[in-house]
């Protein structure tokens, strides 16, 4: 009976979670331009947004073209400063590592409205006209935290030897940092890249205070302005159906990476 | 003649936070030697070693490199290879890159890089593991494997930090064999880092003894064992029996209330010093004819090959003896140590000497602290003196509050009737203390000099 409760209970968790997203699939396949209602299986939803054949298809299309590209030149940059800055805070000692470590998890905990505010003032103070660049600044800030978080633990692991093996087998500091930090590095790198990209993807916030008034539009703010507009674009249902898709793939490709390497060191 | 060093070390020291972990160190190696740098964890051994392969830099002193200081020199440009403790292989590669890592870096052609690796992996014995990921060897391997890549790159010395601590016993001796082998074969100088004094008498050419950051002893394994320079190198290296004696004349020694010949001279007469037996050495007979002296044995213990019995002699003193047959405990037993097997060492010192400085009529200032005492007469505030205090005139107490002076027993020595202790104070300073109680390394005691065992002299200068 306590095991049918348990149960019952994470099923009805879960389908709480995954409620919303469902029902977003689901709507995906009918035409109907209000949510809600279903008129008939259909794809033309999907047809509609490849081709572009909606209302406001071509902002639409430039939003996401924007906030991928946005999405992965901060992850690519925020992966080299990160674990840089990670390198560099292992190699501290005592108190400095650790005022490091903190002054690197505050900003992660730090609410999103404040960096996008401060970062706002900021370039404004600095007379930067904002748009493309600033945003992509801005969101390089706040990924980076989350590679250095994802760079540190794959250090410790290291064998701290390896390094001056390389050196003493006469590599010089940047061929040792490629030749042998980098390798043993490239998990965390890789997952601190994919953190930093969905990090970058979903961001409205910061993305909304740093965009300057040039027009500038990603995903998240142009889905804002749609539903204040009235109604959202119903192509929005597929496009959110195929992100959520990939986001899994990431996320089962992360996890079955995890496990291949949990496997190679157990052995 | 310089010439003839391959790595020559002038005036090496350094220090870290203050401390000094490397105290003016000199010696030479000479080409195609096995040294071995011995001593205890913290003695400054390995932090010597990495200076030498330039990860870290000498405060102050030189190394010579055939003749060259190479003091300034990064280590990716200096001609010598590492074996680290840890192994350090690169996960990511796997044997023959290991191996080949460093040729490639020196692009020599693929060629003669195979040809090198595969001559490597034969001389350590792995020929058949060259595509295998280093995560799949065993310690062993991983560590030929890591021996092979240093000597690839044909180094002019090679480097062995404990290359062999991390093995088991079994393993660790194959390996020591092995190593020697490697090393006649490859002509190549080696300089090796060991805390096992085993090891050290069984692999090297020469061994250099530190200990806290200074070079005990210099000289070839048998020196060492059979001649130790002091107390330190006779307790490190082997076991021994130290004890106090007097030199009563050329070739006369007296200890354990006994007097010995001995082969020692130029002592001078009734000068204290200290003397080592090893237990091998002490003759153990039933019979008292043709013994020197007499004693009961009190336990014994088999150890494989020989027995190992601590006997009490007539006069009160503890010995340690080695000897093929058994003598059960509680009998009475004959001994004899012959004139050749008495190593005659020299005191470091006789008592404890500080410099103090008057402070009044009846105090001094010694060790950071004002002491009451008997100033001689004619001595004003402010002279500095020479304070010396005997070693069983230091009183230790349990607790660290209890005494004028708080320190930690550093180093300890059995001298067959009473302990000789080293004792480190809070303020850095050493104490030495003769002792019948029992205390461990590391114990933290007071310390306390009672009225009257300061002895106070003028400086000399």
């Amino acid at each position: 009976m306590k095991k049918v409760l348990a149960k019952a209970y994470l099923y009805f968790l879960l389908a709480l979670l995954y409620a919303p997203l469902l029902f977003i699939a689901i709507f995906s396949f009918t035409e109907s331009r209000v949510l809600g209602s279903w008129t008939g299986f259909s794809t033309k939803l999907y047809a509609n947004l490849f081709t572009g054949g909606m209302n406001g298809g071509s902002a639409l299309t430039s939003a996401v073209i924007n906030t991928i590209l946005i999405a992965l030149i901060a992850a690519a940059v925020s992966t080299l400063l990160g674990t840089v800055a990670a390198i560099g805070i292992h190699n501290l000692k005592g108190r400095k590592k650790q005022t490091m470590q903190l002054l690197n998890n505050i900003p992660m905990i730090n609410p999103d409205i404040i960096t996008g505010v401060s970062l706002f003032l900021l370039f404004v103070f600095l007379k930067v006209s904002q748009g493309y660049a600033t945003v992509v600044l801005a969101h390089i800030t706040f990924c980076t935290p989350y590679v250095v978080l994802s760079v540190l633990p794959k250090l410790s692991q290291m064998n701290p030897n390896i390094y001056e093996a390389a050196l003493d087998l006469g590599a010089t500091p940047a061929k040792a940092l490629w030749k042998v930090l980098v390798p043993e590095l490239r998990p965390g790198m890789v997952s601190g890249f994919i953190l930093a990209f969905t990090m970058s993807l979903d961001d409205f916030a910061v993305t909304f205070f740093t965009r300057g008034t040039i027009g500038l539009d990603t995903l998240s703010t142009y889905i804002y302005a749609d539903a204040r507009k009235g109604g959202l674009t119903p192509e929005l249902r597929p496009l959110m159906t195929l992100i959520f898709l990939i986001v899994l793939i990431l996320l089962i490709v992360i996890n079955v990476r995890q496990e291949k390497t949990k496997k190679k060191y157990s052995k | 003649m310089a010439k003839d060093y391959i790595i020559d070390i002038q005036h090496l020291s350094k220090s870290f936070g203050g401390v000094k972990v490397l105290d003016d160190i000199n010696f030479y190696v000479r080409r195609g030697e096995f040294v071995t740098l011995l001593g205890p964890s913290g003695c400054g051994k390995t932090t010597l070693l990495r200076q030498i392969a330039g990860f870290i830099a000498p405060d102050e002193g030189k190394i010579l490199l055939e003749g060259k200081d190479i003091s300034g020199i990064p280590p990716y440009e200096r001609p010598l290879n590492t074996v680290f403790q840890c192994y350090a292989l690169f996960p990511h590669l796997d044997v023959y890159d290991n191996i080949a890592f460093g040729l490639k870096l020196q692009k020599v052609p693929p060629k003669e890089t195979e040809v090198r690796v595969k001559k490597m992996l034969k001389m350590v014995s792995m020929t058949d593991y060259e595509d295998r990921s280093v995560d799949s060897l065993s310690g062993g391997q991983q560590q030929r494997v890591a021996i092979a890549r240093a000597l690839v790159n044909y180094p002019k010395v090679l480097l062995l930090d404990e290359p062999l601590a991390a093995l088991d016993l079994k393993m660790r001796k194959d390996m020591q064999m092995e190593l020697k082998e490697i090393h006649r074969k490859m002509g190549i100088t080696f300089i090796y880092v060991t805390h096992d004094q085993e090891e050290a008498l069984t692999l090297s050419d020469t061994i250099v003894v530190l200990n806290e950051g200074k070079i005990q002893q210099i000289g070839t394994p048998t020196d060492i064992y059979n001649e130790p320079c002091n107390s330190f190198v006779a307790d490190f290296i082997g076991d021994s029996t130290i004890l106090n004696g007097t030199m009563i004349c050329d070739r006369k020694v007296e200890f354990m209330g006994h007097e010995f010949d001995c082969v020692d001279e130029g002592f001078g007469e009734n000068v204290p010093v200290d003397v080592v037996v090893r237990p091998e050495d002490v003759y153990i007979m039933n019979h008292l004819e043709g013994s020197q002296f007499s004693g009961k044995v009190k336990s014994c213990i088999f150890k494989g090959v020989h027995y190992e019995m601590f006997v009490e002699t007539d006069t009160g003193y503890e010995l340690m003896v080695q000897d093929y047959n058994a003598f059960e405990p509680g009998s009475e037993v004959g001994l004899l140590i012959r004139p050749n097997d008495i190593q005659v060492m020299h005191k470091e010192r006789t008592c404890n000497t500080f410099k103090a400085r008057v402070s009044d009529a009846e105090h001094i200032e010694m060790l950071g602290r004002h002491w009451e005492c008997k100033v001689p007469e004619g001595c004003a505030e402010g002279d500095e003196l020479v304070a010396e205090v005997d070693f069983d005139k230091v009183e230790l107490l349990d607790h660290q509050d209890d005494g004028r002076l708080a320190g930690e027993v550093h180093f300890l020595l059995y001298k067959g009737d009473h302990y000789h202790l080293t004792i480190l104070t809070d303020d850095g300073d050493h104490i030495w203390v003769d002792t019948n109680d029992i205390w461990d390394k590391g114990d933290l005691v007071g310390i306390d000099i009672a009225f009257g065992a300061i002895k106070l002299s003028r400086s000399n200068g």
